[in-house]
């Protein structure tokens, strides 16, 4: 356990050391950043290599968001399989469906909760 | 001197000039502030696998759900954007960045009422994420629709 | 004659500074000039439920202020002269809805303070007020979601950027005191300089050219030189934009005492206060440290003559997702401590 731990605290690691050489070189903004990324899964997904590095480091891959790219790739060529040309259409979010409805309930939940804090 | 020449000239001494970013302890902070949310992601699939008996697709729903709601809370509680002021692209790229980017412009724009600033802002920066996200999973469906069927 | 070379306004009846107030931010509190400032809010909400009210209600009671200090009443104030940050100008629109008086609106980015001086003091000077009271403000709240990031986003700030000053500056004008402190003799109106900076996190570097040439047109209408003046004091360009003023200055010629240039932006903050980085910004910047720290200077006898240049960024969030790149602007007013 403590060897997939080390495995997914590196790779996690790594992947945002990525994110931080883009940050620091080329002044790109942070939503430009999060977009790079979820359309890097999903190209290195297609391509075929990003599933042997979820098998490698599990959450270390899966929770940057190229991860979130990979599982709408994957959503969307499983569903291929399964009901054609028509599954490039309903894949990709409904295997993401959990974590973007998540991220508008809880967004929404946490306005009406709390209120914006000035920087000190 | 012409004004291309002016302002290159300008550009350069503006670049001399600059200190640059510390790259070696952004690079430090980046690597284990994002490698620990990984670790935690990675504790809470475990746990959902163990006592919550859920399958794969399962654990990494659960996975992604508790993440998210981490990100929001802490952003709500004013922790989220310290933490990212600490550790950059560590605290960006992981799904809780992205839950940030949420949580962030729906709690600063609630002031200008629900529908227009709370509902509207919600996807400010998560909007973009979404939309290039799933247009590219479409493209990908697509592509592989098309290797599967021709070759 | 009311003026020399190509754009110095001289000032025949040498308007008088007949008061000055300033209030800032708990951050600028805690900075070097935290005692220098009227009145220091532990609160940037000022009582108010949104930062942008909060904003317009220290604006007013910044020029109620300098009413009070004056002893001059709001009912015979015969114009307001003023700007901030945001999107047509709403924190000084609402304040000067609260105040009541004639009203003009001005916008110059940060250089606002600097502008709003510039024509109070050709209005008082031309005899068509009696007295005018010039003013601008900013909050670090309001301009952060305004031109950049929500605030509970976590963001890295690179070294360049720096931090919006929350706070304001008002200074009251009277063409008929005969006894006040200070006078305003000249002012020089800046030119949009623009040297194709793009960095929105580079302020210092985007408004340094249009400085410079603010300067060296002041010092060529009117024949003068750096020690001519005991203090030139910038707006906000920063301690990065300080160094690119002074290199571009010496390139251009003019002798430079870094002894008697200082930068608004770079003095308020001290360099180990949190995330501020290249120093403070924006309109209430300048207006705050001239109406606070400056103004308490001259009053000690420190200083007798002093060249203001107010320094303004002339981008909107439009403009740079369109590509544009950040022109400048810069505005000069000279005071001059009255002889005794």
């Amino acid at each position: 356990m403590l060897w997939t731990l080390i495995k997914c605290f590196v790779v996690g690691g790594l992947l945002c050391c990525v994110g931080q050489a883009i940050l620091m070189f080329t002044k790109l903004t942070n939503a430009r950043i999060l977009v790079l990324f979820v359309v890097s899964g999903v190209a290195l997904t297609l391509l075929g290599a990003y599933k042997p590095l979820v098998d490698f480091a599990g959450a270390g891959a899966t929770v940057p968001l190229t991860g979130f790219g990979y599982s709408l790739a994957t959503g969307a060529m499983q569903a291929v399989q399964e009901i054609g040309l028509m599954g490039a259409f309903t894949g990709g979010i409904t295997n993401t469906a959990a974590g973007i409805t998540a991220a508008i309930v809880f967004g929404f939940l946490n306005a009406i909760c709390f209120k914006p804090k000035t920087k000190p | 001197m012409s004004d291309q020449q002016k302002f290159k000239e300008y550009d350069q001494m503006v670049k001399r000039m600059t200190p640059n970013s510390q790259y070696f302890q952004g690079f430090v902070r980046a690597f284990w502030v994002g490698g620990l949310i990984c670790v935690l992601g990675q504790l809470i699939s475990m746990a959902g696998e163990y006592w919550l008996h859920l399958d794969q697709s399962g654990v990494s729903m659960f996975t992604s759900i508790v993440l998210v709601f981490l990100g929001t809370t802490l952003t709500g509680l004013g922790i989220y954007d310290r933490i990212g002021c600490y550790a950059g692209a560590g605290s960006v790229v992981p799904i809780t960045g992205f839950a940030n980017s949420v949580a962030a412009p729906a709690l600063e724009f609630r002031r200008e009422g629900m529908i227009l600033g709370l509902g509207a802002k919600l996807f400010q920066i998560a909007g973009p994420v979404l939309v290039y996200g799933i247009g590219s999973s479409v493209v990908a469906g697509v592509i592989y629709w098309i290797i599967v069927r021709w070759f | 004659m009311g003026r020399v070379g190509k754009r110095t306004f001289v000032y025949e009846h040498r308007p008088a500074i007949r008061g000055w107030a300033s209030i800032a931010g708990p951050k600028e509190g805690q900075g070097p000039l935290g005692h220098t400032f009227d009145a220091v809010s532990e609160d940037d909400l000022w009582g108010q439920p949104s930062w942008e009210k909060g904003e317009s209600e220290m604006l007013r009671q910044c020029v109620e202020k300098c009413l009070e200090k004056s002893g001059v009443a709001l009912s015979s104030v015969q114009a307001v002269l003023c700007g901030d940050l945001l999107n047509q100008i709403i924190s000084s629109s609402f304040a000067a809805r609260a105040l009541g008086a004639p009203f003009l609106g001005l916008y110059g980015a940060c250089s606002t303070m600097i502008e709003a001086l510039l024509i109070g003091g050709a209005l008082v000077d031309g005899g068509y007020l009696s007295n005018a009271v010039c003013a601008a403000s900013s909050h670090f709240s309001t301009a952060e979601r305004q031109y950049r990031f929500p605030l509970e986003m976590g963001c890295q700030r690179p070294p360049s950027s720096q931090w919006t000053v929350t706070a304001s500056g008002s200074m009251l004008l009277d063409g008929e005191d005969r006894d006040s402190l200070a006078v305003l003799t000249h002012g020089t109106m800046g030119r949009v300089v623009d040297y194709q900076i793009t960095d929105a996190n580079h302020m210092g570097a985007a408004m340094a050219p249009a400085v410079a040439d603010t300067i060296q047109g002041h010092f060529s209408d009117m024949g003068r030189e750096m020690r001519d003046y005991d203090l030139i004091a910038t707006g906000d360009l920063g301690h990065i934009g300080r160094e690119l003023l002074i290199e571009l200055l010496t390139r251009r010629g003019i002798a430079v005492d870094q002894e008697r240039l200082i930068d608004c932006g770079d003095s308020i903050f001290s360099k180990a206060q949190n995330d501020v980085n290249a120093g403070g910004s924006g309109c209430g910047c300048v207006a705050s440290v001239l109406c606070g720290w400056l103004m308490r200077r001259m009053e000690e006898g420190e200083l007798h003559r002093m060249l203001l240049v107010g320094s303004g960024a002339l981008m909107s969030t439009t403009s740079s997702q369109q590509g544009e790149s950040i022109p400048g602007i810069a505005h000069a007013v000279v005071i001059e401590r009255r002889k005794r």
